[in-house]
């Protein structure tokens, strides 16, 4: 009668954790593979604005990026509150953008300078009077393919 | 001697390992957006005599420094932007050479002869809020694809797909070069019949 007997001691078994690994290890590669490294740090605030008739942006190669917004909390001591445009790594004023513009077409191989985007990451509470300079500086380098970058979204979201 | 099985390399620190990485990927990145609404710039360059253009022909949004919006002289919800801007598109107007056979719009005479003909100026202060400015945008690039959209149906009716998943689908590098130059001349054609006339009009300064 022994035969269906508990063994002694009710202790659970210890849960392996043999494949731990492998998950941590997924997850290691999703984000490896999903992430793109971001360039520059930001330095303004950038809640973009929300559309839905979007177009994907071209390959990384053929883009250059201008950041404009509110210098972060970080930076307000130093640079105020007012909506400034971010150019690389710094802080940069309106006739920054045109020498900029032609610093990254120049550093571009010969075959991409004439096809290159300007994406503009623009923060949603900035004014248009600043957007309109970049884009007056733009025309003046020639820049004319811009890119207003977005959320995907409804436009719904930006009206408060 | 017996054979000695080789000893197993103790795996327990690899969980280890690994939350290492996916922590430092986890803190260095971030999820890009990078789709957004496409735009060009016209180029400077003056214009010595601009061509005439009718008022019927001219669709006018006007976004002032409080965020409201003026359609064609009509204070109007961002909401309806889209629905006014495809009735003035797709008006279809004119007549004889100016006719439009695709339109199916109310022919209303005051409004636009033709896609072709028919400009959308949007003009806007240099108070009004970015935000908003892309809604507008995001509503007036969506009537030109709603409208290409049901030409494209129209046309390529076989295709089973919109104008946009056409557009989205040429852009896109994976697609194979004899697709992209099967969809080439449909794009155009629709692209053709609405073409994307858009005027923004430098902003105004308020004192």
């Amino acid at each position: 009668m022994s035969k269906f007997k508990k063994k002694k001691g009710g202790e659970l078994p210890a849960i392996s954790t043999a494949s731990l690994p492998d998950i941590v290890f997924m997850l290691l590669f999703f984000f490896m593979v999903a992430t793109v490294m971001r360039d520059s740090t930001l330095m303004v605030k950038n809640q973009l604005p929300a559309a839905d008739q979007i177009q994907k942006l071209d390959k990384k190669d053929r883009v250059m990026y201008i950041y404009a917004g509110e210098p972060s909390t970080r930076y307000t001591d130093k640079y105020g509150s007012q909506p400034r445009i971010q150019l690389n790594d710094k802080f940069a004023t309106v006739a920054e953008v045109a020498p900029f513009v032609l610093a990254e077409r120049a550093s571009k191989r010969q075959e991409l300078q004439n096809v290159l985007t300007t994406a503009l990451k623009v923060d949603g509470d900035t004014k248009m009077g600043l957007i309109s300079d970049i884009k007056q500086e733009l025309r003046k380098v020639n820049a004319l393919k811009i890119n207003y970058t977005t959320r995907v979204g409804d436009y719904i979201q930006n009206i408060d | 001697m017996a054979k000695r099985s080789a000893p197993e390399v103790n795996a327990g620190s690899m969980a280890d390992i690994a939350f290492l990485l996916l922590i430092f990927f986890l803190v260095t990145t971030t999820i890009e957006t990078d789709s957004g609404i496409n735009r060009k710039l016209p180029p400077i360059e003056d214009v010595e005599d601009p061509p005439i253009i009718k008022e019927k022909n001219i669709f006018t949004v006007v976004v002032n420094k409080n965020n409201q919006l003026l359609v064609e002289e009509e204070l109007t919800d961002v909401s309806k932007v889209r629905s006014m801007a495809i009735e003035f598109l797709d008006n279809g107007g004119g007549e004889g050479e100016e006719a439009c056979d695709y339109c199916q719009g109310d022919r209303d005479p005051k409004s636009s002869d033709n896609p072709d003909k028919a400009i959308i100026s949007l003009k806007n202060d240099r108070e009004t809020s970015y935000k908003i400015y892309i809604a507008v945008q995001n509503e007036l690039v969506a009537a030109y694809n709603d409208l290409r959209d049901r030409e494209f149906n129209r046309l390529f009716p076989n295709e089973s797909m919109s104008f946009v998943e056409a557009n989205k689908k040429y852009s896109d590098p994976r697609t194979s070069l004899d697709e992209k130059e099967r969809l080439k001349p449909k794009l155009a054609e629709v692209k053709l019949m609405f073409p994307q006339k858009l005027s923004e009009a430098e902003p105004s300064k308020t004192n």
